[in-house]
C-alpha cells in the first residue's frame, strides 16, 4: 500500500542529502518525494510517497524521525487530505494539429503556457491517475517530447496543521 | 570573549569536560594544533588517524564519556571513517573534528579536499559543516548533545581551515535548542504494566541483554530485576560484563558461537524480553525461527529498532534508567510467585547449561587459546578491561573469560573492525591507567594497526597484548574448512617473516613468547608484572574451531557442538 508523508525538516544545508542518504541506504521503496520551505522560513516541508506494508512504513518513518534535523511527521494517508502533482508536458504541435491539442486540454482543466512552430507545453496539475490519462492521450495521438512532474505534494483538510497532527 | 576559532574549540572541550583527545596534525588543522599547543591541552598523538578514532572509541567505551579525536582534511579525515563506522555499528559517543579547506576553495578539488560531511552522513548520528566561525559554539555544542544523549553515536564535526582562524565574540551556548531532536527518557508506563502481565503468565520466559544495559549503566538496576524475578539470562556479545558471568540465573552468549543452553533456551522459551539488544543477524540466526514458541518484548531507546529485524509483540520505548526500575517495582511484590513459577524452568535450562557447557579439548604439548582466556581470566580475576580485536579469539575470550562487570569488554561487535583492538586498547589505557587492560588479538589483526604499539611505548601506557599466532587467519579459515571445501584460499599466514617479539622490541614494547603449556602460567604473571606494555607471542594450533557454531542463517538449536562430546 502506498502512504503519503509528510515530513517536515529543518531548512538548512545537507537535510535533503541526509535524508535521500537514508533512504538509499535503509533499501526504501520511495515513489516520489517534493520539497519546498513553508509559512515558516526555517521549515522545509517534503512530501515523500512510499510503498510497502505496514511494518516497512512504520521503519521509514521511525528511521526518517531519528535524522536530527526532521521535525516532524505525518502520514496523510491516515486522514482527509488533497493530494496533488504538478506536469509541465512539451507536445509535439504544428499549425494543423494545435486545435485538437487545446480541445483535449480543455477537456482536463489544464492549460497552455508555451506555444511555438513544433511544439506546446502544456501545464496540469491534478492527482496521478488524470496526468497519466492526459499524457497517454498526448503520446497516442501527438506525441511527447518531454515531461517534468514535481511529484505529488499533499494538504490534510481541516484546521489541524501537519506540525500539530 | 573576543578569541580565534580555534581557541574557541579549546573552550568548548573544556566546557564539555573533555579532558584528552586523540589526533593528528595536518594543514587544515594547523591553526587548532596551535591554539592546543598554547593551552597545553593533553593530546594523545597516534601513528595513523585510524588510531586516534579507535583509541577514542576506547576511551569512550571504558569510561561512558564522549571521546574525542581531531584529524585534518582530506586523507585525515577519511583515515576516520572505519573507526566512526565502528563506532556508530555499536552505538558509542564520539566528536571527530576534522579540518576542511578554507571556504573559498571547497568544491573545487582543492589539495586534502574530500567531502567528508557526505562521506559521513550514513555513519554518523548527525554531522556539521562549520563555513562560519559564529555557528562554532553551537555546533560544538549540539555535537556533544547529540553524541551521548538518547541512543548515543559519533557526531562529525567538519570545520572549514579559515574558522579556525577567525575572530569572534565567543559564548557557549547554555543549552541546545534542536526541534527534531527529543531523546526520549520516560516511556509509556502503560507498556510496563502490560509487560509484568507477560510475566506473571509465562512459565518458560528468557531474560535477553544486550549492549544497551552497558551504554547506560543500568547493570545494577538489570541484576535486581533478574533477581527478583528469577529467570534465567542470556546476553548478546555487547552485554557481556552487565550480568556477571558466574550468576547462576545466566546462561552465557546466545547466538552463532553461544552457549548450548542459551541458544536451546531462546528456541524453547515462551516469553523473550529482549533490553538493549537490535536483534542482530549473528544472534538470531534465521530469522523466522527465532524464539518461534515465544511472545517477544522490546525494550530500547531507540523506537527504529522495534520490529526492524524482530516483530515484537510489546514494545518499551525509553531509557533503560527508567524502563528497568519502573519493571522492578512491580516485579518486586511478586518476586516469591514467580521464582516459583518459572522454577522448573530454570532448573531445566540450567541442566542444560551443566551438561553441555562451553568445553575445548586440552591439548598436551600444544597452548589451546581457550587455556589462555582461562589463565588470563583467573589471574586477573575477571576484574581487567579486556579489548579484543575481531575473529577466532574475540569469540574464545566471549567465551571463556568470565567477565564480572559492565564496561570491561572492549571489541567491535557491530562492524567487526579488525585493526580495532590495538589503538581502542591504547585509548582504555589513556582514560584508566590504574586499571589493568589486557589486549587478545590476532596475528592478522594485530598487523592492522601495529604502528600503534609506537604509540602505546612513548606514553608507557602498560597495554598487554596477547597476540594469538595460529598463522592464519583463524576464523576465515573455520569458514573456509567448514563451508569451502578446506580451499584456504589466502588465508594461510605460514609464509610471514614478522617476528612479533623483535617487532615489538624495535618499537620500545618489551617482548615475550609462550610457545608450550608449561612457560603459559610464568610467562603471563612476567607480563602481569612489567610495569610497561608488553606484547606476548603465543603460538597456537592453526587448525581449531570456534564452537558451538550456528552456521550462517541456520536455527540456533542447530548446533556444530564438536569438542569432546562427540
Amino acid at each position: 500500500m502506498k502512504h503519503t508523508l509528510a515530513v517536515l525538516v529543518e531548512n538548512k544545508p545537507g537535510v535533503l542529502t541526509h535524508i535521500s542518504g537514508l533512504i538509499s541506504r535503509r533499501a526504501f521503496n520511495i515513489e516520489s518525494i517534493a520539497a519546498g520551505y513553508t509559512e515558516e522560513p526555517d521549515t522545509t516541508r517534503i512530501t515523500i510517497v512510499v510503498e510497502g506494508n505496514e511494518i516497512e512504513q512504520e521503519q521509514v518513518v521511525n528511521q526518517l524521525s531519528k535524522l536530527i534535523d526532521v521535525i516532524k511527521i505525518s502520514d496523510l494517508t491516515a486522514v482527509e487530505s488533497i493530494q496533488r502533482e504538478l506536469a509541465l508536458i512539451k507536445v509535439k504541435a504544428s499549425a494543423a494539429t494545435r486545435s485538437d491539442i487545446i480541445n483535449i486540454v480543455e477537456i482536463f482543466r489544464a492549460s497552455i503556457v508555451d506555444v511555438n512552430r513544433e511544439t506546446m507545453v502544456i501545464e496540469l496539475s491534478g492527482d496521478e491517475t488524470k496526468i497519466d490519462a492526459l499524457c497517454q492521450v498526448l503520446e497516442d495521438d501527438h506525441g511527447i517530447i518531454e515531461i517534468v512532474r514535481t511529484g505529488k505534494i499533499a494538504l490534510s483538510r481541516g484546521p489541524v496543521p501537519a506540525k500539530d497532527q | 570573549m573576543r578569541m580565534t576559532g580555534a581557541e574557541a574549540i579549546i573552550e568548548s572541550l573544556k566546557n564539555e569536560n573533555v579532558d584528552v583527545v586523540f589526533g593528528y596534525p595536518g594543514g587544515a588543522v594547523l591553526t587548532l594544533y596551535d591554539a592546543l599547543y598554547q593551552a597545553d591541552f593533553r593530546h594523545i598523538l597516534t601513528k595513523h588517524e585510524q588510531g586516534s578514532v579507535h583509541a577514542a572509541d576506547g576511551y569512550a567505551r571504558a569510561t561512558g564519556k564522549v571521546g574525542v579525536v581531531i584529524a585534518t582534511s582530506g586523507p585525515g579525515a577519511t583515515n576516520l571513517i572505519t573507526g566512526i563506522a565502528t563506532a556508530y555499528m555499536d552505538s558509542i559517543p564520539l566528536v571527530a573534528i576534522t579540518g576542511q579547506v578554507s571556504v573559498p576553495l571547497i568544491g573545487r578539488d582543492s589539495f586534502q579536499e574530500a567531502d567528508i560531511r557526505g562521506i559521513t552522513t550514513p555513519i554518523t548520528k548527525h554531522n556539521y559543516l562549520v563555513k562560519k566561525v559564529e555557528d562554532l559554539p553551537g555546533a560544538l555544542k549540539e555535537a556533544f548533545h547529540i553524541a551521548r544523549t538518547g541512543r548515543p553515536g559519533p557526531v562529525v564535526v567538519d570545520i572549514a581551515k579559515d574558522v579556525f582562524a577567525a575572530s569572534f565574540d565567543y559564548q557557549y551556548p547554555n543549552e541546545v535548542k534542536l526541534r527534531g531532536y527529543r531523546p526520549m527518557c520516560e516511556g509509556d508506563s502503560g507498556m510496563i504494566d502490560k509487560v509484568f502481565a507477560e510475566m506473571k503468565l509465562a512459565r518458560k520466559p528468557l531474560i535477553f541483554v544486550g549492549g544497551g544495559v552497558n551504554l547506560s549503566d543500568s547493570s545494577e538496576e538489570l541484576k535486581a530485576l533478574i533477581e527478583q524475578s528469577g529467570f534465567p539470562v542470556i546476553s548478546t556479545l555487547m552485554g557481556l560484563g552487565c550480568v556477571p558471568n558466574e550468576h547462576p540465573q545466566f546462561l552465557g552468549m546466545v547466538g552463532m558461537h553461544g552457549t548450548y543452553a542459551a541458544n536451546m533456551a531462546t528456541t524453547e522459551c515462551d516469553l523473550l524480553i529482549g533490553i538493549g539488544v537490535r536483534f542482530d543477524d549473528r544472534v538470531t540466526g534465521l530469522l523466522s525461527e527465532f524464539a518461534a514458541k515465544a511472545k517477544i518484548i522490546h525494550f530500547d531507546i531507540d523506537p527504529a529498532e522495534i520490529n526492524k529485524n524482530v516483530l515484537a509483540h510489546l514494545r518499551v520505548v525509553g531509557d533503560m534508567r527508567w524502563s528497568i526500575p519502573a519493571l522492578s517495582q512491580q516485579v518486586k511484590n511478586v518476586s516469591a510467585d514467580l521464582t516459583e513459577q518459572v522454577r522448573p524452568w530454570l532448573e531445566k535450562v540450567r541442566n542444560w547449561h551443566q551438561e553441555k557447557p562451553l568445553t575445548y579439548e586440552q591439548g598436551s604439548d600444544v597452548v589451546m587459546p581457550q587455556a589462555v582466556v582461562e589463565k588470563v581470566s583467573q589471574l586477573t580475576q575477571g576484574d581487567a578491561v579486556i579489548v579484543t580485536d575481531v575473529g577466532q579469539h574475540q569469540m574464545w575470550v566471549a567465551q571463556f573469560y568470565g567477565f564480572k562487570n559492565p564496561r570491561s569488554l572492549l571489541t567491535s561487535g557491530g562492524l567487526g573492525t579488525m585493526g580495532y583492538g590495538l589503538p581502542a586498547a591504547l585509548g582504555a589505557q589513556c582514560s584508566l591507567p590504574d586499571r589493568p587492560v589486557i589486549l587478545f588479538v590476532g596475528d592478522g589483526g594485530i598487523m592492522m594497526n601495529c604502528q600503534e604499539l609506537a604509540a602505546v611505548a612513548e606514553y608507557n601506557f602498560p597495554v598487554k597484548v596477547l597476540i594469538f599466532n595460529n598463522q592464519c587467519l583463524g576464523m576465515v579459515a573455520q569458514w573456509q574448512r567448514m563451508f569451502y571445501g578446506g580451499r584456504y584460499s589466502h588465508t594461510s599466514l605460514k609464509g610471514s617473516t614478522t617476528d612479533f617479539v623483535k617487532l615489538a622490541e624495535a618499537m620500545g614494547v618489551a617482548g615475550l613468547r609462550v610457545t608450550k603449556p608449561e612457560e603459559l602460567e610464568k610467562v603471563l604473571e612476567q607480563a602481569l608484572a612489567i610495569p610497561g606494555p608488553v606484547v606476548v607471542d603465543i603460538r597456537i594450533p592453526e587448525v581449531l574451531d570456534v564452537l558451538p557454531m550456528v552456521p550462517a542463517g541456520a536455527c540456533l538449536d542447530q548446533m556444530m557442538m564438536g569438542g569432546t562430546e562427540e
